[in-house]
């Protein structure tokens, strides 16, 4: 029943979308020029995410163009030349219960789905890989793969640093600048992800984002913050950091390659062998997947 | 609502001379109408200066990269001039240098803006300006309850401001200037961790004192409303307007002395060596936010509240009607501001709460759109059957429906947790709140500033310039934050001096918008100068039948002293 319901608001949406006059165009992984919507979707929780928001854009694009009618309807009918004689109605009790009680329904039709997206987004199924992200104070990230073996010390063999890309090797690489790390963080394609979230304790708060995952998370000193993603689509995602955390709060981008578990094998052995930089990017190369095609909704 | 009213002689008593003039009479003004008229000053010169910000702001965001900023932060801060330097290495660093002030300044500009616009702006506009001139006019009282504390109230908002003007001129990070940690001044950020210069100490005191102004305020508004009303003028017969500023100062009462105690926590996690927001020592960043938050909602209720009590008016008057369903307006002011109190936490939909809090705050939010809907829905019942005047004033007021309920429903997206998810931190929430605040309280502010100039100044507007104002206000700004909501949704960040070249097209537009926006301003500088000069005289009553609170009932200005015959209220 509501999955009919949804998709009679998401044949709605999309309806609006092809009258607005530059189309509603957009991408997996990164936005584009002119983009109106949001991102496209490879989670399934950004899945819930996008036909949710169509449901509301519907709903809250009706109201206003309620609204609006209503105001226009009394600016033509009840201005001073066509109405001189105003009214002294003040109270219509049925009117008044109306208009309190729809708009209760609305958000009754609204909470159902609602709490059903953020019980999926909050709890989170068993994993099949965790990975734990630390926002540093010199504006970049840094990830621990736990469960791609341990030192002796027990700390993970796959641990690395990712930074901001130079425009002119972002340029050179096709990479968007202010998106692209000189170091992708690597994830198993069609597995459920955990995240452990966190800044480091000395530091400040950022926030880990990636927008075609519908998935935002503070790093907060302190605190290991838990959420999750299943990318269903192998390619190259871009997040940024959300949340203001000072001059270089602009430039600390997160990115994400969604790969099978034979190239994320390969690229664990490769890190372990702790290669140089340059030899890391050649590598990096020869594993890059494919740009997501263009999706046609 | 009908009012009849019989106002005695209220003109004949003028005391002789004991009037001050001069500089006296502001500076120890403890007159409600001087001291609203310096409150308007100082609103309004803070309002172009805080949109002074925000113009450099779009500036900067029209392309990506960083474009002017560095240029700034060289000339305010005098920086060395990367150009002048030869050795090549040393250049280098100059260059990056520059672009690390420009980028801590661009963030500088956003608290600052922010900043300014809520405590400096519109709070001194709705409540110390208008609802110092009208709360007593309208309740048929002579003046505020405590005038003296009414004098302070103002001059303490003065040190504030220059306190927050200073930080933006003392050390922050190390190496930088002012505080740049947004108006939500988040630790370890604005703690020691990331601000460790005196710019944030400034910061917290300008607040500090911008709070204690307001609270004075509070108690002193609340004491005339509930002690000072004219024989007659019951609770239920008051004026709208007088019913928003009460709801109003108690938000007031009750949100901010939270802030104080955050804030003072900040200052001594700063200064003293406490530790409640370090958490290496047992602190937890959160407890701020969720003091910070507990003061934060119900000040943005503060933000709008004067504003649909100053839209209420102004419908009633030009639609010559009562306000329909007024005890209902009157107590979905009082719901929102206590609902207003138990939603804090989605603002921090992010943070790691777990889902049944975040499903308790997304259900408390939404219904908060119940009484906002009666309220808007109850104003176009107002016109609804009126014979409509479309004065300037009115303008403003169906602009303010029409733009406050695109950030309402913006506002219901954004209520739901799961959505959030993706939109909290993004552009999609800096067009809402502009939406409900700049479109909305600011509109509110215009209705409020062509309703009642001519009563204040004695002078009429110019209807042709003020409608003129109206439309390149309502063009500019719709231009800048429509377009804003797309770049949201495709996932641009709020608080970025630079941007991902993606989203170059809508912040062009958006810019372009801001410019607009900006020949609105000088439009209404340039209506209020000449309405001085050209001094056409307002009569008493200007609105006709409509115009049914008391304050139509004197003369254009008031007497210096007003209804020292108390009015009688039928």
């Amino acid at each position: 029943m509501t999955s009919k319901i949804n998709n009679i608001f998401g044949a709605l949406a999309a309806i609006t979308a092809c009258l607005l006059p530059t189309g509603a165009f957009a991408e997996a992984g990164k936005a584009v020029e002119w983009q109106l919507g949001m991102q496209d979707s490879v989670t399934p929780v950004m899945d819930d995410i996008v036909s949710f928001h169509n449901m509301l854009l519907v709903i809250i694009t009706l109201i206003t163009v309620f609204v609006l009618g209503l105001l226009l309807t009394v600016i033509f009918k009840f201005n001073a030349k066509s109405n001189p004689v105003p009214s002294k109605t003040t109270h219509n009790t049925l009117i008044e219960v109306l208009w309190t009680v729809i708009p209760v329904l609305i958000l009754v039709v609204i909470a159902v789905p609602s709490f059903r997206l953020l019980y999926k987004q909050r709890d989170i199924p068993a994993a099949d890989m965790t990975i734990k992200v630390i926002g540093n104070p010199q504006w970049n990230w840094t990830y621990e793969y736990p469960d791609l073996g341990l030192n002796d010390d027990k700390t993970p063999k796959v641990t690395f640093t990712s930074y901001l890309k130079p425009k002119e090797q972002a340029d050179l690489d096709g990479q968007p600048y202010l998106l692209s790390t000189d170091m992708p963080v690597l994830v198993p394609v069609n597995k459920v992800v955990k995240l452990i979230v966190t800044s480091d304790p000395e530091g400040i708060i950022h926030g880990w984002a990636v927008p075609s995952f519908g998935m935002q998370m503070d790093a907060i000193p302190g605190r290991l913050n838990e959420d999750w993603f299943k990318v269903t689509k192998t390619g190259i995602y871009y997040g940024e950091c959300y949340s203001l955390c000072g001059k270089y709060h602009s430039q600390m981008p997160i990115e994400v390659w969604a790969v099978d578990d034979s190239t994320l094998a390969k690229w664990a052995d490769m890190i372990k062998t702790s290669p140089k930089p340059e030899d890391m990017q050649i590598f990096l190369r020869s594993i890059k997947p494919a740009a997501p095609a263009v999706a046609s909704n | 609502m009908a009012m009849a009213y019989a106002v005695k002689d209220d003109h004949a008593h003028d005391d002789h001379s004991h009037d001050p003039t001069g500089w006296r009479r502001y500076v120890y003004s403890t007159n409600h109408k001087d001291i609203g008229t310096m409150y308007l000053w100082f609103a309004i010169m803070a309002g172009v200066l805080g949109g002074f910000l925000s113009v450099l702001m779009r500036m900067e965001l029209q392309q990506p990269g960083i474009q002017i900023f560095h240029g700034l932060a060289q000339m305010v801060y005098s920086l060395p001039d990367p150009a002048t330097v030869t050795d090549p290495a040393k250049k280098l660093a100059y260059e990056q240098g520059l672009l690390d002030n420009g980028m801590q300044m661009y963030n500088v500009f956003v608290t600052a803006h922010g900043l300014i616009m809520i405590f400096f702006m519109v709070m001194p506009a709705m409540i110390g300006g208008f609802g110092n001139w009208f709360v007593p006019l309208m309740i048929g009282a002579p003046d505020m309850a405590f005038p003296r504390m009414n004098n302070i109230s103002f001059w303490l908002l003065i040190p504030a401001f220059l306190l927050l003007m200073l930080s933006m001129f003392a050390e922050g990070p190390s190496g930088m200037y002012g505080v740049g940690g947004g108006w939500t001044i988040y630790p370890p950020l604005s703690s020691t961790a990331g601000t460790p210069g005196p710019a944030m100490d400034f910061a917290i005191l300008s607040i500090h004192l911008a709070g204690a102004s307001s609270i004075l305020g509070a108690i002193n508004f609340i004491t005339t409303i509930f002690n000072m009303r004219a024989p007659g003028m019951t609770l239920h017969k008051m004026p709208l307007f007088v019913w928003s500023v009460l709801v109003t100062v108690f938000l007031l009462l009750l949100s901010l002395p939270v802030l104080a105690g955050a804030i003072t926590m900040l200052l001594t996690d700063r200064n003293f060596g406490t530790s409640f927001f370090v958490p290496s020592k047992g602190g937890d960043p959160l407890l701020f936010q969720h003091l910070f938050w507990f003061f934060g909602h119900p000040e943005v209720y503060i933000l709008i509240l004067p504003g649909f009590g100053i839209i209420s008016q102004v419908i009633s008057t030009f639609s010559k009607k009562p306000v329909f369903g007024y005890l209902g307006m009157a107590y979905a002011m009082v719901a929102i501001g206590v609902v207003g109190f138990v939603v804090w936490a989605h603002h921090m939909y992010t943070v790691g709460l777990d889902a049944d809090t975040q499903a308790y705050f997304v259900a408390a939010t939404m219904i908060i759109a119940v009484p906002t809907g009666v309220k808007i829905f109850s104003w176009i019942a107002t016109m609804w059957g009126g014979s409509i005047d479309f004065r300037a004033p009115m303008y403003w007021a169906i602009g303010f429906i029409f733009l406050f309920t695109v950030g309402g429903v913006t506002g219901v997206v954004l209520a739901n947790a799961g959505v959030d998810r993706t939109l909290h931190h993004t552009y999609y929430v800096v067009a809402h709140f502009h939406y409900v605040l700049s479109l909305g309280a600011v509109f509110a502010i215009f209705a409020g500033w062509y309703y009642w100039f001519p009563k204040i100044t004695g002078y009429m507007y110019s209807e042709r310039i003020a409608k003129l104002h109206f439309w390149v206000t309502f063009i500019g700004v719709n231009i800048v934050f429509f377009p804003q909501h797309f770049l949201g949704l495709a996932g641009m960040p709020r608080r970025y001096a630079d941007y991902p070249a993606a989203y170059e097209g809508w912040n062009r537009v958006s810019s372009y918008g801001s410019y607009i926006s900006a020949v609105g301003v000088l439009i209404f500088l340039y209506g209020m100068v000449s309405a001085y000069l050209k001094k056409v005289k307002a009569p008493d009553n200007p609105w006709g039948v409509g115009a049914t609170t008391l304050e139509w009932t004197l003369s254009s200005p008031p007497p210096f002293h007003q209804f020292s015959t108390l009015p009688v209220i039928k």
